[in-house]
């Protein structure tokens, strides 16, 4: 046996990381077929079911200067999550090179030569570890057969320390930089050469390192821009330098699928530094990425484009919008509440739900709500775009490179190949930047400035009023117990408005993966499930929201939960345990999902002993069941999503006036085998943050088809006060799983924890999000 | 015309007077670590100091910006700048860091003013700045850090 051979034994002596580590069965194919992207190897599941799949070309993602400066592509968009330092530790950690002297590159649109770019569903380390581990390992490799060859010794004589290959007899060095121009001109290595590093080798990668729990434990790999985003320097999308640029603000139509009628731009010119308005043609419905339309002032600085816009006076056609120009948020919750009465299209069904209600000695009843929200990132919607010579340039910050370049070329008649896309930092996404719009919306007003580049700017009006909204959403849940307070039957009604709506004529049902976030893989072991998915029609743009369709679910079926177990006269936490069963692997298929967020269901099924474990976990760190003081109580709730676990304890003081004061969360989460613990925690305290804001505050309501909320005066998000006093995250060690998401799954179940944090401490049950002033005297 | 100081220098623009210093700071002078969140003084993200007072440069017309304008860009040669800026570094605060350099203005004027505040304190100066990303906690754990980085010097 080589020596390869043996270490590639014991760095994948665990089933399910041999499997996610090359890929399944087509791992010596692709040994021998280096240059073919996985996408032609017709892979079903994860990033090989990708469009574009991935890449793992050293020459793509890895250059080192001759001075030894090593340059990693980040092919992923950075929205705060941190993929570009995550992406770099990998390669610098498995390539050894020295923190301080790794820098990173981000990657233009270019799906054919990075491999999938679209940064969503928790996605970018569960598809790009394996990769970029393997691109660092062969740039190792080609490092230690230059020097082997410089020194004319055999390979396994030299091996590589920190920044430099030391020939092991001789004590020999050459640091990378010396090397490089040698190891470039060397053929890429196949992968069943390479030799990952062992786990007691890694240097940073799966280390606990930073800010943990409250107090700064030890250093950490600083995050790779953190210098220039404390000093101002960073880059994001509206700092990018271009020449002699025009800015401009669009007057949307305020009622989906509406239409300029005509306009009076007469007052607006007049505003100093005004230089001209144009009509944008909107895409009507469905909107997809597509603009809405409407009329663009464009001047030579954004204030005068505001001012501009102001004093435009707009006839709209709402003939166009339909039923959207009578879409009111109370109205609309009263019709689902009642339709949520009636059966819908069943989505499981396990059981005779009917006869257990019937027979049940006691049933519980809940209907809940939550309401349409705006991702609103705190750098609104941006871009830049210069149209020259039959070519487009676009700078923005983008989720999705790919469906920017493509949309832009669309709206342009342009060829992919003639439109350039350069991601900038993203100030937050949270979904909305997946939808580019606003790049196609840059690109139609340059396109009226041909040689000139247009700066776009969304106001946070704009973001609020045509955000691609977080579904409405109205469950309706029943069950029935038996004497001992033991669940015999759960049915479940979900109503939304479906995201399909966004790209085809209204299917009003939830699709696949949808459901899949959470309704149909509810894991309660229960004799009678009946889950249904009544019509909900969409009456405004919906789109992917930070964990989407998950936030309902788990909102509704871990408070519904909460509920029972109080009518069962039962502890929450031992009740839930009980309702999930012993421990045990759910097949997605089993329970209708076809989905499984692109994840292998042999290597991802739903594990109900992974989840057990971090309610067990939470529960015990937050002292669950202690005494608390009169007007404060403990909530639970958990929740699995993009193939991660969550479980949530809030411990949450109501005071006489019905301010929410949170003492504590502890936030238990397995995602598997981590990456980086220090960007894990940060998402999860960020989540819990956020969370409290879908809980306690945040709305956007319609009347008449328009968004009633303008501005963070009336959209309100949570701030410093309302953030919990201490959070205290647990990371599970399950180094042995393979990867799960990380920037969604901590959301779902905070809400839902909150608020029964909130009836165990005060006896009043929240059914309607936000609490908002529910909690007033 | 009127002439800005913005982190020591003079700056004469000819913009209207009630051009918020924000997009002159933006567009005209064309320095970009100041952002633009809101335009309303509900977010923080454009906070600058006008004579060490941190003030929200997207209602703040240039016609009241009378006297020294200190941006994001001035706070590593500045004493107390420069240590929020290193214990941000060292908590890893940012996620996005969008709102990162309208926090660390704000947190500096706050040491300035006031070198040893209590959480409360804090959290009172700080709940003016919103986070999307949800840092808070750090936020609030950097500013202490600073405040005791300034016990020590």
């Amino acid at each position: 046996m080589s020596r390869s051979d043996d270490r590639l034994l014991l760095a994948n002596v665990s089933r399910r990381r041999f499997l996610m580590g090359l890929a399944g069965g087509s791992a010596l194919v692709l040994a021998a077929r280096w240059d073919m992207p996985l996408a032609n190897e017709k892979a079903q599941f994860g990033a090989g079911a990708m469009p574009g799949g991935w890449v793992d070309d050293p020459n793509v993602f890895i250059h080192i200067d001759s001075d030894g400066t090593v340059t990693v592509v980040n092919n992923r968009a950075e929205m705060g999550q941190g993929i570009r330092t995550s992406l770099v530790l990998l390669a610098a950690d498995e390539l050894g090179a020295d923190w301080d002297r790794v820098r990173v590159r981000q990657a233009e649109a270019n799906q054919e030569k990075y491999g999938n770019q679209n940064t969503d569903g928790s996605r970018s380390m569960r598809h790009w570890y394996d990769p970029m581990r393997r691109a660092a390992a062969a740039a190792r490799l080609m490092l230690e057969q230059a020097a082997a060859s410089q020194w004319s010794v055999p390979l396994y004589e030299v091996r590589t320390d920190i920044h430099k290959v030391i020939h092991t007899p001789s004590g020999r060095e050459l640091g990378f930089g010396e090397l490089a121009e040698a190891a470039r001109e060397l053929e890429v290595p196949g992968r069943n050469d390479l030799v990952l590093k062992t786990d007691d080798e890694l240097r940073f990668i799966g280390r606990e390192s930073g800010y943990i729990n409250g107090k700064l434990e030890s250093a950490h790999p600083k995050a790779i821009e953190g210098v220039d985003i404390v000093t101002g320097k960073a880059i994001f999308g509206a700092d990018v330098e271009v020449e002699n640029p025009l800015y401009a603000v669009i007057a949307r139509p305020p009622v989906y699928g509406g239409k300029v009628k005509s306009y009076d731009d007469s007052e607006t010119l007049k505003v100093p530094g005004v230089e001209k308005t144009l009509e944008i043609e909107g895409a009507g419905q469905p909107a997809g990425f597509s603009p809405l339309g409407g009329v663009a002032v464009v001047a030579t600085n954004t204030w005068a484009a505001i001012e501009g816009r102001k004093k435009l006076k707009i006839q709209w056609d709402n003939g166009p919008a339909g039923d959207n120009a009578n879409y009111t948020s109370e109205s609309y919750r009263q019709a689902l509440e009642e339709r949520a009465q009636l059966p819908g299209r069943v989505i499981r069904d396990r059981g005779n739900v009917e006869d257990a209600l019937q027979t049940a000695s006691k049933t519980v009843a809940a209907t809940y709500y939550m309401p349409h929200m705006a991702q609103s990132p705190m750098e609104p919607m941006v871009a830049t775009a210069l149209v020259k010579n039959g070519e487009a340039e676009v700078w923005a910050p983008v989720q999705n490179p790919r469906a920017t370049r493509d949309t832009v070329a669309g709206r342009l008649g342009m060829d992919r190949e003639k439109v350039r896309v350069n991601v900038t930092l993203l100030g937050g996404g949270f979904g909305r930047k997946s939808k580019p719009d606003y790049a196609a919306e840059a690109a139609s007003v340059a396109l009226a400035f041909e040689g000139r580049p247009v700066r776009l700017q969304w106001t946070r009006e704009d973001d609020i009023h045509h955000a691609y909204f977080h579904a409405v959403s109205v469950d309706h849940l029943e069950a029935g117990l038996d004497s001992d307070g033991k669940a015999l039957a759960w049915r479940h009604r979900t109503l939304s408005p479906s995201i399909g709506s966004l790209f085809a004529p209204d299917p009003k049902h939830k699709g696949e993966f949808e459901l899949g976030m959470g309704f149909n893989t509810m894991p309660f072991s229960i004799p009678a499930i009946r889950l249904e998915n009544p019509p909900a029609p969409a009456h405004v743009r919906i789109g992917w929201f930070r964990s989407v369709y998950n936030l309902p679910h788990a909102w509704a079926i871990q408070s519904f939960a909460h509920e029972v177990s109080v009518a069962a006269g039962r502890d929450h936490r031992d009740y839930v345990l009980e309702l999930l069963g012993p421990g045990r692997e759910i097949h997605n298929l089993t329970v209708g999902d076809g989905w499984n967020y692109g994840e292998d269901p042999d290597m991802h099924p739903i594990d109900t002993g992974r989840m057990r474990a971090v309610v067990e976990k939470a529960t015990e760190s937050a002292g669950w069941g202690k005494e608390l003081p009169e007007g404060r109580g403990m909530g639970l709730a958990f929740h699995h999503s993009f193939v991660s676990y969550t479980a949530i304890v809030f411990d949450v003081e109501v005071d006489d006036s019905g301010n929410v004061i949170i003492h504590r969360a502890d936030i238990a989460f397995d995602c598997g085998r981590q990456a980086n613990p220090e960007r894990i925690r940060s998402q999860l305290e960020g989540a819990c943050v956020m969370g409290i804001g879908i809980a306690l505050m945040s709305e956007v309501t319609f009347k008449d088809g328009v968004a009633q909320q303008d501005n963070f005066d009336t959209y309100l998000l949570p701030r410093m006060p309302d953030a919990p006093r201490e959070i205290h995250i647990h990371l599970m060690d399950r180094q042995d799983e393979p990867m799960g998401g990380v920037g969604e799954p901590g959301l779902p179940p905070v809400a839902p924890a909150l608020c029964n944090a909130i009836y165990a401490a005060t006896g009043k049950r929240i059914r309607r999000l936000p609490v908002g002033d529910q909690l007033k005297a | 015309m009127v002439t800005l100081n913005i982190n020591g220098e003079q700056h004469e623009l000819d913009v209207p007077d009630n051009m918020p210093l924000l997009w002159a700071i933006r567009d005209v002078v064309g320095m970009k670590g100041t952002k633009f969140g809101c335009g309303v003084s509900q977010c923080g993200a454009c906070t600058v100091h006008l004579n060490g007072t941190a003030i929200r440069s997207c209602v703040t017309p240039v016609s009241a910006a009378k006297g020294e304008i200190k941006t994001i860009e001035a706070m590593a040669d500045d004493p107390v700048g420069s240590k929020v800026q290193q214990a941000w570094l060292d908590l890893g605060v940012a996620q996005c860091g969008y709102c990162q350099g309208g926090q660390i203005m704000n947190a500096t004027a706050l040491l300035k003013k006031t070198p040893n505040p209590d959480t409360s304190e804090i959290i009172d100066a700080m709940a003016g700045n919103l986070c999307r990303c949800g840092t808070y906690n750090r936020i609030l754990a950097a500013i202490e850090r600073a405040a005791g980085a300034e016990d020590q010097a």
